[in-house]
């Protein structure tokens, strides 16, 4: 009896391993090929763009995937097309006065917030959060109809203003942050003789630097990008298009220059990168934070 | 006598700190609270009102009742395409990406070398400006010669219109999204490789196949996160604009200028909810009709959030909980 139940069982294992070894090799080939596959298809635009970048205006227009010759004077080319430094000024003017106006403001809010106990706080998140989750299109009438009362339509201040009055997202992400922090350091200081701006100087912006570069980031990078603040402030002024603005503008003036057309976009796309590579680490945990903590 | 004195003076002491302290919570909270006001509460209430109003910005709003509401649910039929094509994406494009973030996400957890590499590979596109990514893709799909169909017609397959066919239009710009999914993708990854590794291996132990492993007990660890997606993926279908009224300007191509734009080239496929709203508010200038649409779209952006995260319980596991 025991001999009988054991035998099988002595068996069993080896054969059950070969069939698992067997069948995770197989599935360890199937997953790499899979990631292969999708690698290749998330490079794959970015390596057509920067080949048609560099076609003649011919070449583009036919179905030719290889540049012969190569053309990289499109990348100057495009310059002298379109007024693209101007843009660009436009765009770093937009996204940097934001984040810098976005910092001051709402860094003592998600202070008041997370450290600071009074009444009224709990109502105060709520209202951050609701501010937070709406789609932005929900407030946009009245709020240009602001601006254009103020005569601002037309230039890039209506983008930035409303930066400098606390963003809830930054206000919600910096709050989440200075909660993780022991409120052990910031009572050391009070006992030190700090008031409360100082704590928050010294010893909060000191131990959130990670969270607050994350947010700037955040910031003039959804700036640099917006599409649609500037079709909506900007799109009656040329001198003040930004980068978004004027790239969807270049392929409506350059109806069939595809070559041209995908430098600007690389142009476009570089600074982005750039700055990416340079700070991937601040931008990954910060993307994280964005989900963990949410 | 003088305990009385220095409890008097204790008391003034602690309201003059108090008074310190909310002068202190008022500075700091002050920004965010005019911009609060102006740039949030008082567009809200200015919204409503501007609902019932006809308004075109050059006269003061005339007072209409409820017609707007009216023409809204009743008469205008370019409203329904849009709210069609807007629930459209909320039922494919949201599952999509948010499926596809996950798998991406487990696929690059289980391998062992190069995760880094990869991980940036595949948030790359995420990074990329929405408009030079919509440009890029708008080349790529281009029917004429684009490389996509360039690439099909090595294997004798004749590509389809992609951004310029009605019916492909709004696949191609779900193909758009799945390719700049990073943001998610990098939350997921994060989650998973959070996923306590002794839970796993016990449940391995316990003989639990991959598919078990994952249902039991990976996909309830990421379960909030999982909620976060699907959250942010139904407000962001809501303000879908960018991309699809990038892609369909450049499809669009030949007939230049903006007066010439059909909405929602081709034939209303790519007309979501915000570029029916813009074309309303910012084309047309009918700034109380266009309020009316915000206030709907404020409505449904609430009661979606609330049903999600109401529902959330019953599925929505967090660590350290019992039941």
């Amino acid at each position: 009896m025991a001999a009988t139940a054991t035998a099988p069982s002595v068996a069993r294992p080896r054969s059950i391993r070969s069939r698992q070894t067997r069948r995770s090799l197989l599935m360890s080939i199937a997953e790499h090929s899979l990631l292969i596959v999708l690698v290749v298809c998330f490079l794959a635009p970015f390596v057509f763009i920067l080949l048609t970048a560099m076609m003649t205006n011919h070449q583009a227009l036919s179905s030719d995937l290889w540049p012969s010759p190569f053309v990289p004077s499109n990348f100057v080319k495009v310059f002298e097309e379109a007024p693209i430094a101007s843009y660009a000024l436009n765009s770093f003017t937009y996204a940097s006065l934001a984040t810098v106006g976005l910092l001051l403001s709402s860094i003592p809010a998600a202070y008041a917030l997370a450290v600071l106990k009074w009444r009224g706080r709990g109502v105060v998140m709520v209202c951050v959060l609701v501010a937070m989750m709406l789609p932005e299109q929900v407030t946009i009438i009245p709020v240009y109809v602001l601006f254009s009362k103020l005569h601002l339509v037309g230039s890039v201040a209506p983008l930035i203003i409303p930066n400098w009055f606390g963003d809830a997202f930054s206000i919600f992400l910096l709050r989440q942050f200075f909660l993780t922090i022991p409120s052990e350091y910031g009572d050391a200081a009070r006992v030190d003789g700090c008031g409360e701006l100082r704590v928050l100087t010294s010893v909060y912006l000191r131990l959130a630097k990670p969270a607050i570069a994350a947010v700037a980031l955040f910031s003039f990078f959804y700036c640099w990008n917006d599409f649609f603040g500037p079709l909506i402030y900007t799109s009656e002024n040329p001198a003040n298009w930004t980068l978004s603005i004027g790239l969807s503008q270049f392929r409506a003036l350059h109806q069939v220059e595809w070559n041209l057309t995908m430098a600007a976009t690389l142009l476009f796309m570089a600074p982005v990168m750039a700055v990416f590579f340079a700070a991937q680490k601040v931008f990954i945990e910060g993307v994280t934070l964005t989900g963990v903590k949410g | 006598m003088s305990a009385a004195v220095a409890a008097d003076t204790r008391a003034r002491a602690r309201t003059r700190a108090q008074w310190r302290r909310r002068r202190t919570v008022a500075l700091l909270m002050a920004p965010w609270a005019i911009g609060f006001s102006v740039f949030f509460a008082y567009p809200l209430l200015a919204s409503f009102y501007y609902s019932f109003t006809h308004y075109d910005l050059l006269s003061p709003p005339t007072w209409l009742g409820l017609a707007n509401y009216e023409y809204l649910f009743k008469t205008d039929p370019q409203l329904w395409t849009a709210v069609k094509n807007t629930l459209w994406l909320i039922a494919v494009m949201v599952p999509a990406q948010v499926l596809f973030a996950m798998g991406v996400a487990l696929l690059l957890s289980r391998a062992r070398r190069g995760a880094g590499a990869l991980r940036t590979i595949f948030y790359l596109p995420a990074l990329a400006p929405i408009v030079a990514a919509t440009l890029g893709f708008a080349y790529l799909f281009n029917p004429a010669n684009g490389p996509v169909n360039t690439i099909l017609s090595w294997f004798g397959i004749e590509g389809p219109l992609w951004l310029n066919g009605a019916s492909t239009a709004k696949p191609t710009l779900v193909l758009l999204g799945l390719w700049s999914v990073g943001n998610l993708l990098i939350i997921f990854l994060a989650a998973v490789l959070d996923v306590p590794t002794t839970l796993l291996e016990s449940a391995e132990l316990d003989g639990a196949g991959a598919f078990r492993r994952f249902f039991h007990v990976t996909l309830p660890s990421i379960s909030p996160v999982l909620l976060f997606a699907i959250v942010i993926g139904v407000i962001d279908a809501l303000q879908y604009f960018t991309q699809a009224y990038v892609a369909a300007g450049v499809a669009q191509g030949g007939q230049a200028g903006e007066s010439a734009k059909a909405l929602g080239y081709p034939e209303g496929a790519t007309l979501f909810y915000p570029i029916y709203l813009y074309e309303q508010a910012f084309g047309r200038f009918n700034m109380g009709y266009a309020s009316a649409m915000t206030v709907v779209m404020l409505i449904v952006a609430l009661a979606l959030t609330g049903l999600i995260l109401r529902n959330s319980r019953r599925w929505v596991y967090y660590q350290g909980e019992t039941r």
